[in-house]
């Protein structure tokens, strides 16, 4: 391990989240790593999902929500109010539960972050497009195919191709909310091998029900329960040896 | 027990029975205007002025009276429409006041055209002392035809996915960015055929033109906005009803060449909406 590989991307302080009266997030504290996999585990309604959209203040779309605590990404607070919510976004992309390509072609898709964002001309939008289909092993089958709609792909190609927006906005941070939940096995196991990929230049934090997946990838694991982070740590500790009597109820399969 | 595959039958024959009570006499007033109507048109018929009381000669004052009517319509309500639309659908918080907001305009499109008539007169003929003018006629048919355009924009723009947006908030698309790029593109099919609807209110309606802008008889045609005007539904009026003998093959050539107008204004939107659907598919 490079001295690089422990640097903190991501630092939770006491992060407390609540929709309206209701409390989603209670003192959660946790430090991600750089381009290292998190994976975050828990039952459902747990919190997973509101503690990444508290990452790219996407919660702010709900109506009726209050963030406490400090988040920092690379040292400044992106839960502070003046933070420009447009920068914030594009370093930190997100991927969603099912694929959501635009009814768009392929390309269109991959420079959509590009074409609004900057001046960029059309060469460097082509050179955009190649680079970001590249990195998600997506070049090869697609590039003769560029113009067609997106949503004629496969399901795993169109959860690469939204993999390749963010690449193509430079996100360095990739949030990914059980992003194989929609997929085939063999689909998830190829999505799999690509995080894995991404880890060298991206920092990934993946949201998933699904433990063997947690473990398979993932370099950490946090364990939520209610709205509380249980435990944190390395995945294989957390997999193993659990601290928390409630984390071995869970990984063993006793609730959930 | 009943019998499920008759009341299936039974099903099919009345939803198709009804259709049919529609298409027909909707096909039988086409077919009749057609065949009726045909025989008048010809080059002079479309180009020259009214002659012999308006008994002879053509109609011309009249299609260009209504293309600026209908034009200056649309230049007015389209932009206006939606920007409403996209106001309430995009940034108005959905609350009771919202609400009734956009009841009071669905409901805004079933008031009946003479009254919008009324108002064209007492707010741009008078009012603004417009006179009756083609400025004060557009105006009238424009915010008779908004709350069509609003409401369809609206519904149009509504059933674009939430989760389009929420993509394109996530990749660091500003608000106005997401509606501009993927709200609008994604819902101007339903925004166009708002626009057609409106299109052919306007063109077809007689009371708001009635005490804004349309001629009796003005054998010109109109040079400025401030110009009264002829339109083809008021002709029509005036032909069938207040000017004795006038020939079957006026009357119906002019309804003939209403209908033409109307349907060429929307296959012109059709052909945009098409070209935007090819491109714009989920
Ligand atoms: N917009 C909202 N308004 C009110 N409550 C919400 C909202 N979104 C989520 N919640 C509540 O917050 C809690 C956490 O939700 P969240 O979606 O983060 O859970 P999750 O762990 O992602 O669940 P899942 O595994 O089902 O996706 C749940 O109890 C949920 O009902
Ligand atoms: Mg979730």
């Amino acid at each position: 391990m490079g001295e690089d590989l422990d640097k903190l991307k991501i630092q939770v302080n006491n992060l407390n989240l609540w929709y309206s009266s209701f409390q989603a997030l209670k003192d959660v504290n946790a430090s991600f790593k750089e381009r290292l996999i998190t994976a975050i585990i828990g039952p459902s309604g747990c919190g997973k999902t509101t503690l990444l959209r508290v990452f790219n203040r996407m919660n702010d779309l709900v109506e009726g929500v209050r963030v406490a605590g400090t988040v920092m990404v690379d040292g400044i607070n992106v839960i502070a109010p003046d933070t420009d919510l447009m920068t914030l976004r594009r370093k930190i992309g997100m991927v969603f539960q099912r694929p959501n390509p635009f009814p768009l072609s392929t390309y269109e898709n991959v420079v959509f972050g590009p074409r609004i964002h900057g001046r960029a001309g059309k060469n460097e939008l082509d050179d955009i497009a190649e680079k970001s289909l590249q990195a998600v092993l997506l070049w090869d089958e697609l590039k003769d195919r560029l113009d067609k709609p997106a949503l004629s792909l496969s399901l795993e190609q169109q959860q690469r191709l939204c993999i390749a927006r963010l690449i193509a906005v430079r996100s360095d941070i990739l949030l990914l909310d059980e992003p194989c939940s929609a997929l085939d096995p063999q689909a998830t196991q190829a999505i799999e091998e690509l995080m894995r990929g991404l880890k060298n230049n991206y920092t990934l934090i993946v949201v998933t029900h699904n433990m063997q997946q947690a473990a398979r990838v993932s370099d950490e694991t946090g364990f939520m329960l209610l709205g509380e982070l249980i435990e944190f740590g390395e995945t294989d500790q957390i997999f193993t040896r659990p601290r928390d009597k409630r984390t071995e109820d869970y990984i063993t399969g006793r609730f959930g | 027990m009943r019998n499920p595959r008759r009341t299936e039958k039974i099903a099919f024959f009345f939803l198709f029975l009804a259709t049919a009570l529609i298409v027909l006499p909707v096909g039988l007033i086409v077919v009749s205007i057609v065949r009726k109507g045909l025989p008048a048109i010809s080059w002079q018929f479309l180009t020259d002025i009214p002659r012999e009381g308006m008994r002879g000669g053509g109609i011309l004052p009249a299609i260009v009276g209504t293309l600026y009517l209908v034009l200056g319509a649309i230049v007015f309500a389209l932009p206006i429409g939606l920007f409403a639309a996209i106001y309430l659908s995009e940034y108005a918080k959905d609350n009771v006041l919202t609400r009734i907001i956009k009841l009071a305009i669905v409901n805004l499109a079933g008031v009946p055209s003479v009254v919008y008539g009324l108002f064209g007169l007492a707010l741009f003929v008078v009012f603004f002392r417009f006179g009756a003018s083609i400025l004060s006629g557009s105006l009238t048919l424009g915010i008779m035809v908004l709350p069509i355009i609003i409401t369809a924009s609206r519904e149009a723009l509504e059933s674009v996915p939430q989760a389009f947006r929420e993509v394109s908030l996530s990749l660091g698309a500003s608000k106005w960015q997401t509606i501009r790029h993927v709200v609008l593109p994604n819902g101007i099919s339903g925004i166009l055929t708002g626009t057609i609807l409106g299109l052919g209110r306007a063109a077809g309606e007689t009371a708001p033109i009635l005490f804004t802008v349309a001629a009796f008889y003005h054998p010109q045609l109109p040079r400025s906005i401030f110009d009264q005007a002829m339109a083809l539904p008021y002709h029509l009026y005036v032909i069938s009803t207040q000017v004795p003998n006038v020939g079957d093959k006026m009357r119906y050539g002019t309804a003939l060449v209403l209908l033409g107008l109307v349907l060429i204004m929307n296959s012109v939107a059709l052909v945009v909406r098409f070209r935007f659907r090819k491109r714009h598919r989920w």
